[in-house]
């Protein structure tokens, strides 16, 4: 059969395209809620490094939202391209969630983006706070209706089978704030933020190191840097313990999948936290496994002699590829911990008050600035290929919702795929990093906040302007 | 009372689509005439006069792909396969279109790169949608609950011709728009683009019309049996109210009139095709109600729509208002 060989390409174009994209809102997500706090902060407290800050990460926030949006609409038309049983078949319950999330996010994101980016002295500084709010509410609204759908192919609530072998709601609640909704939300908004605060904090210690702007404390460096240092004090220990929560939940719903990122085989009582080890899944075991004695059980069952199942327990076509969700799941754990490390670590330096002169804090810092993405990628590695071998958990196969395509064309446009994003992703990056390398432009000592920024000339000068008033260059 | 929900989706998302098609059809126009402006300044401010909208519009092409896939899922399942090749290729000709808006700015050296990106994005996706019409207009097979034809069914001189047709309409867009938006060199410029593709675009409307009844008999009782054709008759009527405004407006060198006159000819244009469609949504294989997913799914976003739909309104008036008159020769937060 034709789709047989389609399923591999689809596959792996669909992992493709969608780990390139999920970069992308997962930074906007953070940006835009830290241009909003920015934008905030410089309102109320009239404190001109504030609005400096405001628009610098305003222009990197401009250029990672377009690759996000450039890279989502691939998604919506992918689903029925090389997925079309699936679309076909989950449509009534997933479709009405990624429409609201047109409706009710991207609408709002495109409708206030175009104010935010070019407009404050168009609409004044009131209405301006408001449209950035408007984008950061936008992107928290989409991840919300994106993650129902995803939570719902991980744990389908609410739902009936029709004649026509699609899935049909009975119960709209139950399918938007399924079981494992809420975990998953929770954990990947902090995973955003936490991701955005190691970027904004490398970006200040790489100013700070390249010495600049040191022995002032309210440089643009230093306050970036104090700020993400701040978030990554607070939210990387809230993390921690959302994974944990939502890994418990995984246990009760995707049980499988927690043995494959345990790296167990046999279900016991007493099981040890493997910490390091080479699964084996054609001997059925875990190879030079080294471990902490009962701390599986601990962990997951709350009780040191708990029974942990193991990857037996389930006939071999039903079990996730063990291997790659087990070394995905350590690698996001440990990018964890280390977030965890350096937050520790900024607290102690910022009570001994030599938190702006630390250079080896700095040179962490900016070594662990893109580790937020290695993080959230392995973890949606974890997660995804763990809940194989079914796009709706225990219902549909992922070899049952492949279209009937041929291979051919789904490899034609997979190459293409891979081409065209390193090219385009990859200036796009490499813009991003430029914009980067350059520090934040000093603040105006004496800008008070209630006079017009026009005057303050800290915007280069309106994208339109009106007959009678030509912009300044 | 009890409401067609189908129908009424069905209207929801060809007002998407037109939408999408008016909107996102001005911007790609733009691209489409990018190359034929000599001067870097006269190119930039073509950008500008839509970098702070382009974003909402393409947004429309997402509600019409997720609307599909929400409202309508056989539909959707049905007509992408069918048109993977255009469909895939408009999407990567999107991404190249839409990140020249940021990145153009950003350099010296590979200027000329973003603006041959931003132009060749817009004429490939272009014709591509373009030729994805046709497809479907050309008819899909189906057998059980998927596609059953090749994957080089969309290829036809039909949908080449429609491809064609639509790079030009999108042109005409365009240059009406920048009538509007500009003045001096550039603008004069548009009214000479307009004078072109505004000609163009009536022809191939002229010839596609022609084409189409002959397509399929259903299409051809439609517009030409009685006592219908009664109905249909004011639709090339004011098609040719359109064209008269069009000409008129440039002769006059008024400046909304030719873009307001085009976009009646797309939306006539519009019309004349969910005439030929009704009530087929896959024509002749899929109609509206045997795609329609079930009432449960379709009245819970119809709820959310009747909100959200207005807001969007609003909030989208209100961007163009804010970016409202001519573009600046100089300008962008770049």
């Amino acid at each position: 059969m034709e789709s047989l060989d389609a399923l591999l390409p689809a596959r792996i174009q669909f992992a493709f395209t969608l780990s390139a994209h999920i970069i992308f809102p997962a930074f906007s997500i953070g940006l835009a809620s830290y241009l909003a706090v920015l934008n905030g902060l410089w309102l109320f407290s009239g404190r001109g490094v504030f609005l400096s800050l405001f628009d610098y990460w305003k222009k990197i926030f401009a250029v990672v939202f377009g690759m996000g949006v450039v890279s989502g609409v691939v998604m919506t038309y992918q689903f029925g391209t090389n997925w079309s049983v699936f679309s076909d078949r989950t449509g009534p319950v997933l479709g009405p969630l990624m429409a609201y999330e047109v409706l009710a996010a991207f609408f709002l994101e495109a409708g206030f983006l175009g104010i935010m980016l070019f407009g404050r002295e168009r609409v004044g500084r009131k209405l301006h706070f408001f449209a950035t709010l408007m984008v950061a509410l936008g992107t928290l609204l989409s991840a919300f209706w994106i993650l129902a759908a995803n939570s719902w192919m991980h744990t389908p609530a609410g739902y009936a089978l029709n004649d026509a072998g699609q899935f049909v709601v009975t119960d709209w609640w139950a399918v938007v704030f399924n079981p494992s909704f809420p975990y998953r939300l929770v954990h990947m908004v902090l995973a955003s933020y936490l991701t955005t605060a190691f970027v904004v904090g490398a970006v200040g210690a790489y100013h700070l190191l390249k010495g600049r702007t040191t022995g002032q404390d309210d440089s643009g460096a230093a306050t970036m840097f104090s700020m993400a240092m701040w978030m990554a004090a607070l939210v990387a220990p809230l993390q921690i313990l959302a994974g944990d929560l939502h890994g418990l939940n995984t246990l009760e719903h995707q049980p499988a999948k927690i043995a494959a990122m345990e790296g167990h085989f046999e279900t016991r009582a007493g099981a040890p936290l493997i910490l390091f080890g080479i699964p084996n899944a054609a001997e059925e075991r875990t190879d030079y496994a080294l471990g902490i004695p009962k701390l599986g059980s601990l962990i997951l069952t709350h009780d040191p002699n708990g029974v942990v199942r193991g990857l037996k327990e389930w006939p071999e076509q039903e079990r996730p590829p063990v291997g790659i969700v087990f070394w995905s799941f350590r690698i996001m754990m440990g990018i964890g911990f280390a977030m965890l490390g350096i937050g520790a670590w900024s607290l102690f330096l910022r009570y001994k008050r030599r938190l702006y002169g630390s250079r080896w804090m700095h040179r962490a810092a900016v070594l662990m600035g893109p580790s937020g993405f290695a993080a959230l990628l392995a973890g949606w590695f974890t997660t995804e290929i763990g809940r194989q071998p079914y796009t709706v958990y225990g219902l549909m196969t992922t070899a049952e919702s492949v279209s009937a395509i041929d291979a051919a064309a789904v490899g034609a446009s997979l190459v293409t795929f891979i081409a065209v994003y390193f090219a385009i992703f990859g200036s796009g990056t490499f813009y991003i990093l430029r914009l980067m390398h350059k520090p934040p432009e000093p603040a105006e000592p004496g800008l008070p906040a209630d006079e017009p920024i026009q005057a303050a000339g800290l915007m280069p000068g309106p994208v339109l302007s009106r007959e009678k008033n030509e912009a300044p260059a | 009372m009890t409401l067609d929900l189908p129908l009424v989706w069905a209207g929801l998302i060809a007002l998407s689509v037109l939408v999408y098609v008016i909107l996102d059809g001005f911007d790609l126009g733009i691209g489409i005439l990018f190359p034929f402006v000599d001067s870097e300044a006269g190119r930039d401010q073509m950008m500008n006069s839509v970098a702070p909208v382009w974003d909402g519009n393409q947004t429309w092409l997402v509600l019409g792909g997720g609307g599909l896939f929400a409202v309508f899922p056989l539909a959707y399942a049905v007509i992408m396969p069918a048109l993977y090749a255009p469909i895939i290729v408009m999407l990567l000709a999107l991404i190249f279109r839409g990140v020249a808006f940021e990145y153009r700015f950003k350099t010296r050296r590979a200027k000329f790169l973003w603006g041959g990106s931003f132009a060749g994005g817009s004429m490939v996706a272009t014709f591509a949608q373009g030729v994805a019409l046709g497809a479907l207009v050309h008819g899909i097979p189906v057998a059980g609950r998927a596609y059953a034809g090749g994957g080089w069914d969309w290829l036809t001189a039909f949908s080449v011709l429609t491809g064609i047709a639509l790079m030009v309409g999108y042109a005409l867009l365009g240059a009406t728009w920048l009538i509007y938006k500009t003045q001096g060199e550039l603008q004069r410029a548009a009214y000479r683009f307009a004078w072109i593709t505004g000609t163009g675009t009536l022809a191939l409307i002229g010839v596609v019309s022609l084409w189409t009844p002959f397509l399929n008999a259903s299409y051809m009782a439609r517009w030409f049996g009685w006592p219908q054709i009664l109905y249909v008759v004011p639709v090339p009527l004011l098609v040719v109210a359109c064209a008269v405004a069009l000409y008129r407006g440039l002769s006059t060198r008024r400046e909304l009139m030719p873009f307001l006159a085009s976009l009646g000819l797309f939306v006539l244009s519009f019309v004349g095709l969910l005439i030929s469609f009704y009530p087929y949504i896959v024509p002749s294989s899929i109609t509206v109600w045997s795609a329609a997913a079930p009432d449960e799914s379709l009245s819970f976003i119809l709820i959310g729509a009747a909100v959200l739909f207005p807001l969007i309104l609003l909030y989208t008036v209100h961007a163009y208002w804010v970016f409202r008159g001519k573009v600046g020769a100089t300008g962008g937060y770049h």
